[in-house]
């Protein structure tokens, strides 16, 4: 296939976006919200501390952000390689 | 206008709706059958995908299940919807590429076997009749209690209305009523939190309310609410609510619950159904987008019931006397009608005194205070969201419409889970394997035969359930985790990944979550029949049977990678199906009739 290498950094390109993402998305929810929880503990939030509001909302709205980026990351990558949907 | 009748204008007028769209959304073909001709927009799937997915779990349990244990079971909040990440970027896009209809169509064909889709097809199978089964139980209740007919006249109304918009619609016509289900059952959920925000905390949104000060007039004016519920907890020897033990068991329970949700089928072809592979990527955005709707109000509702309920219980501070029997609140009496909520005046003094005797130091205070036990015997979790808005003294409407908003939830739910059953049994079993030579019109049929014969088997099972429906559930997510969710992200994210090393590995995965579930909770969940008792001391490396998903995955990749090695690689079209799968270009768009 002509494309191949064209095609080859864009599955590099992804993969790379793809374990940022999901980086964030195990620091959010296993880091602050449970594992890092005691570190964070001095940051006061409505009567308790960050890593409660991470477990129980915030953890959420970072995977929505994490979701829509990637969406939007990906689709413009689409595009500058040439792969996208015409 | 008596309650009862209330309830049943507002649930008939919502089967009406339901009916109209089932009539309007008739699927004409497979492609409309399968996957709604993938015409549907990707705002409008990530509606009907946030109604497919919240279950009667969702919008019945999952508050009290917060209710009662507080931060701990933040897991439930983190892992049903963490998994969505997952889906976005590992699997969700590329199989909407294949372009396909089924979820064990792109393990039989990306792994080129019949053996492979024959094992998808029964993961598929189990995990989804499980998971069925508690849906028709749940609807069942719904209708017990709130219309008050019998729950096996009500269970078959509920199978008789999925069963007309299914098997006429497919998945043409399950998408649209999923996205009118969403609605009620959003508005359902979401008007009880704000007017009991209000009152507790005067901020309309209930999940800011959460972290608010408690408002001018309520007991604890001024401070934080989830002070005032730590500190009533801790004084009845209760934990607190804000904190947890065992993180890591936490962490690991999380895991098990994502790779769950990202692995369950009939999630997974909802985003069959878009047109093209930019969608899929924003439509679950949009899904989650829509479940956090209700999952930043969960987490709310949980709390101030909890606080409501301690307020009720102990009108005048833990100081105080307690409520007496003869004073608690109407609701009280309606729900111990059905025998999930009992109270029980153990030492006779006409008061309910609600604490936890095993807490520290309750045992000297209770003997100090004459108290002979925790009478407040029994406290179904359940509860919570179907009484919320009797507990917050909202008009009947809201009743009715609680009403309406369980049954939608466990309807959408189910109308997706069968739609999976039949699909695997149409197109992978019989058009793949049976009979290939099948036309389209017969397919369709085969389709609608197969749908009709899954909603009898469901409705079945749910009128005698087998005693073990309750731990299904981690059977059924334990078994995505480890049996489909690696073999499709290895199908995609390994191009040497060949038949023999995806079919060990996914056999491996299957067979350790079922035989580490069957040691701790019997075989086939039989009582009596575990070889080991259900405690923490007897798990390996304290690992409990409801964590064991991510483990079952760790070795279906494991099993796999080695199989794999050590034999041949896959044929070289098979490579380049996975080339192409990788890249959005060449999707096909939309289906015409």
């Amino acid at each position: 296939m002509a494309e191949q290498p064209n095609n080859n950094a864009y599955w590099a390109a992804n993969i790379r976006l793809v374990t940022i993402c999901l980086v964030i998305w195990a620091l959010a929810s296993y880091g602050f919200a449970i594992l890092l929880r005691p570190l964070i503990s001095g940051i006061a939030v409505g009567g308790t501390d960050l890593g409660f509001w991470f477990a129980q909302q915030g953890s959420i709205l970072v995977f929505l952000v994490l979701i829509f980026f990637y969406a939007w990351r990906m689709n413009k990558l689409d595009k500058e390689f040439g792969v996208d949907e015409q | 206008m008596d309650q009862t009748t209330l309830n049943f204008i507002v649930v008939g007028a919502s089967f009406a709706l339901y009916f109209g769209i089932a009539i309007w959304a008739r699927a004409g073909s497979t492609s409309e059958f399968y996957a709604a001709g993938r015409g549907v927009n990707p705002v409008v799937n990530g509606m009907a995908t946030a109604a497919d997915w919240m279950s009667a779990a969702s919008f019945i349990s999952m508050a009290g299940l917060i209710a009662f244990v507080g931060y701990q079971n933040s897991t439930f909040l983190m892992g049903w919807t963490g998994g969505y990440v997952l889906m976005a970027m590992l699997l969700a896009p590329y199989l909407r590429k294949f372009g396909k209809y089924t979820v064990p169509e792109f393990v039989g064909d990306r792994f080129y076997s019949n053996s492979a889709r024959v094992v998808a097809v029964i993961s598929l199978i189990i995990m989804s009749v499980t998971y069925v089964i508690g849906q028709m139980t749940g609807a069942g209740v719904a209708f017990s209690r709130f219309l008050e007919v019998d729950s096996t006249v009500g269970l078959l109304i509920a199978s008789g209305v999925v069963f007309v918009y299914a098997v006429l619609g497919g998945m043409k016509g399950i998408t649209y009523t999923q996205v009118a289900q969403y609605c009620v059952l959003i508005v359902a959920y979401t008007i009880p939190a704000i007017f009991i925000s209000l009152q507790l905390t005067g901020n309309p949104i209930p999940g800011l309310g959460l972290f608010s000060n408690m408002a001018e007039g309520t007991a604890g004016a001024g401070t934080p609410l989830l002070v005032t519920l730590d500190g009533l907890l801790t004084d009845l020897g209760f934990n607190e609510y804000t904190t947890g033990n065992s993180p890591w068991l936490m962490a690991l329970f999380t895991l098990s619950l994502m790779i769950g949700t990202a692995g369950l089928p009939h999630v997974i072809i909802r985003f069959f159904t878009v047109p093209r592979v930019a969608d899929a990527r924003w439509s679950a955005g949009w899904a989650l987008v829509f479940i956090a709707l209700l999952y930043l109000t969960a987490p709310a509702v949980g709390a101030m019931a909890r606080l409501n309920i301690m307020t009720t219980m102990w009108p005048n501070g833990v100081e105080g006397e307690p409520v007496a029997e003869a004073d608690l609140p109407d609701w009280f009496r309606t729900w111990s009608a059905t025998g999930l909520l009992a109270v029980d005046d153990k030492n006779g003094d006409g008061l309910i005194q609600y604490y936890r005797e095993t807490g520290p130091g309750m045992a000297d205070l209770a003997a100090e205070r004459g108290w002979e036990g925790n009478e407040l015997v029994t406290f179904n979790q359940d509860i919570l969201v179907l009484a919320n808005p009797e507990i917050a003294q909202l008009p009947g409407w809201v009743i009715a419409l609680i009403a309406a908003g369980g049954i939608a939830a466990a309807l959408s739910t189910a109308a997706g889970l069968l739609l999976a059953i039949s699909s695997s049994i149409s197109h992978d079993l019989i058009k793949s394997v049976i009979n290939p030579n099948i036309s389209e019109r017969g397919e369709l049929l085969a389709a609608r035969i197969s749908m009709a014969g899954a909603i009898v088997l469901a409705t079945y099972l749910g009128l005698n359930p087998p005693g073990f429906a309750a731990q299904t559930v981690a059977l059924a997510f334990g078994l995505a985790a480890a049996s489909l969710f690696p073999t499709l992200m290895m199908g995609i994210f390994s191009k040497r990944m060949n038949s023999a090393g995806a079919t060990a590995g996914m056999l491996a995965g299957l067979i350790s979550t079922c035989l580490y579930l069957f040691t701790y909770l019997g075989w086939f969940f039989i009582p009596g029949t575990n070889m080991l008792e259900n405690t923490a001391a007897n798990y390996i490396l304290g690992i409990p049977p409801t964590h064991f998903g991510p483990i079952g995955a760790l070795l279906n990749f494991g099993v796999a990678y080695f199989v794999s090695r050590a034999t041949a690689e896959p044929p070289q079209h098979i490579q380049d199906l996975v080339e192409s799968v990788r890249i959005p270009r060449g999707a096909g768009g939309a289906l015409n009739k």
